[in-house]
């Protein structure tokens, strides 16, 4: 469904609020992002981190104010979106086969985040930390110009955080735009630090 | 189309491995295996009643794989992901009634010539049936897509999902039925413009419901 073009990814939120079930989420929220950002989006629970994530991903519609972007996205958020009865390696190759992914992205995500050994396990099978980084791979894998990563780190050990960083950390300076929604302080240079108040305002 | 091929052949796989495929198949022959235990063994009127009763099992059958159509690929993220790529919601909602005719309208064609043995239908009328069936398949398909879309996350979704399905379905079935009488050719136009009709609008509903659903 996707034709890739080569054009400088970007991303740009102006004056967003939205209102969910009668309640403001997000208030007079601004946000701009060029190719080799990370923004890390901090806050406490419920202020609006996921929505704001959700939002930008386009699934999600602003009650006012503009979103704009430029760039293919991916989105690793608390579903996993692989299915469950088929293997890790099975699972992976069906996003990474929508995304045009070649034979190599594929292998060099599952390496990034250390998944080799567990390729023929089916998905239902993996612990917590292991459905996060079999996640996390199909984010690697399918080559977008912007991540979306909603509390990527949860439930991961601290090498597999490392891996993260690492692959964050590439991806941003490869020219690649990282949001990361995440309620403890970067562990990694960031050249935004979003931190969202309980009323969804920019604190 | 790559991407639209691997969509439907992800649903054919998900009926065949999660038993949607196999449920329908088992319960319209189990219609066709008891309903000659409630009629005794008159022929006569096996012959006469038994396509109705293959044509009602087949409308209840439709019923049976909703509540795994959508469901699961909401709370798995699965459509998300289909919207992130810029799949629009009708055409998720096309590779899934594409999906169910593989995987829920052939295996059910293919079930009806052993039900219409069970029941002793004459093998003249058995023709018709077929064709009859093969016409109508593709608008259950449509619609257990379009009223999973719209019961998905719902509680109570099984029982509204039927009270929804039984409205919509009266006319092919009067067409269907209508099939079976000495001269089936009028009736056969009108269930083929009826299904057309149901087939065509079904991806629409059902994706307007997939968007409406998305939080």
């Amino acid at each position: 469904m996707s034709s890739r073009q080569a054009s400088v990814p970007s991303l740009s939120l102006e004056n967003v609020a939205v209102i969910r079930g009668n309640r403001l989420v997000l208030d007079s929220l601004s946000v701009s992002a060029r190719a080799g950002d990370v923004i890390w989006i901090r806050g406490v629970n419920g202020c609006g981190k996921s929505t704001l994530l959700r939002l930008v991903a386009g699934l999600l519609t602003v009650t006012s104010g503009t979103i704009h972007s430029e760039g293919h996205m991916a989105l690793a958020d608390e579903n996993m979106a692989l299915d469950a009865n088929m293997t890790v390696k099975a699972a992976l190759r069906f996003w990474a086969d929508m995304d045009g992914a070649s034979a190599d992205a594929r292998d060099a995500a599952l390496t990034a985040m250390d998944l080799q050994n567990l390729v023929h396990i089916p998905v239902s099978f993996l612990s917590t930390g292991q459905r996060k980084r079999a996640s996390i791979a199909r984010v690697l894998a399918s080559n977008a110009d912007i991540w979306l990563m909603d509390e990527p780190y949860n439930g991961l050990d601290s090498a597999s955080c490392a891996r993260l960083d690492q692959a964050i950390i590439a991806r941003a300076s490869s020219g690649g735009i990282v949001l990361v929604a995440a309620h403890q302080p970067p562990s990694i240079n960031v050249a935004m630090s979003l931190i969202l108040d309980s009323q969804g305002v920019a604190a | 189309m790559m991407s639209f091929i691997a969509l439907v052949a992800r649903e054919v796989r998900l009926a065949w491995t999660g038993g949607g495929l196999w449920l329908p198949v088992v319960f319209y022959l189990a219609v066709a295996t008891l309903f000659p235990f409630v009629t005794g063994p008159d022929k006569a009127l096996l012959a006469r009643t038994g396509g109705g009763i293959l044509w009602i099992a087949a409308l209840l059958a439709t019923l049976l794989p909703i509540e795994r159509l959508i469901l699961p690929d909401r709370q798995s993220g699965v459509l998300d992901q289909l919207a992130l790529r810029g799949w629009s919601d009708e055409l998720v909602a096309t590779a899934k009634i594409a999906g169910q005719i593989v995987a829920f309208a052939l295996p059910l064609l293919l079930a009806t010539i052993v039900g219409s043995a069970l029941i002793g239908l004459p093998e003249a009328q058995l023709g018709t049936l077929l064709l009859g069936l093969a016409l109508a398949l593709p608008a259950l398909s449509g619609l257990s897509v379009m009223i999973a879309a719209l019961t998905a996350g719902l509680s109570g979704a099984s029982a509204l999902g039927g009270l929804l399905l039984v409205p919509i379905t009266i006319p092919l079935l009067i067409f269907g039925a209508g099939t079976l009488a000495e001269d089936p050719g009028n009736a056969m136009q009108l269930l083929a413009a009826t299904s057309l009709a149901i087939t065509a609008l079904s991806p629409f509903a059902a994706g307007a419901a997939l968007r409406a659903g998305r939080t």
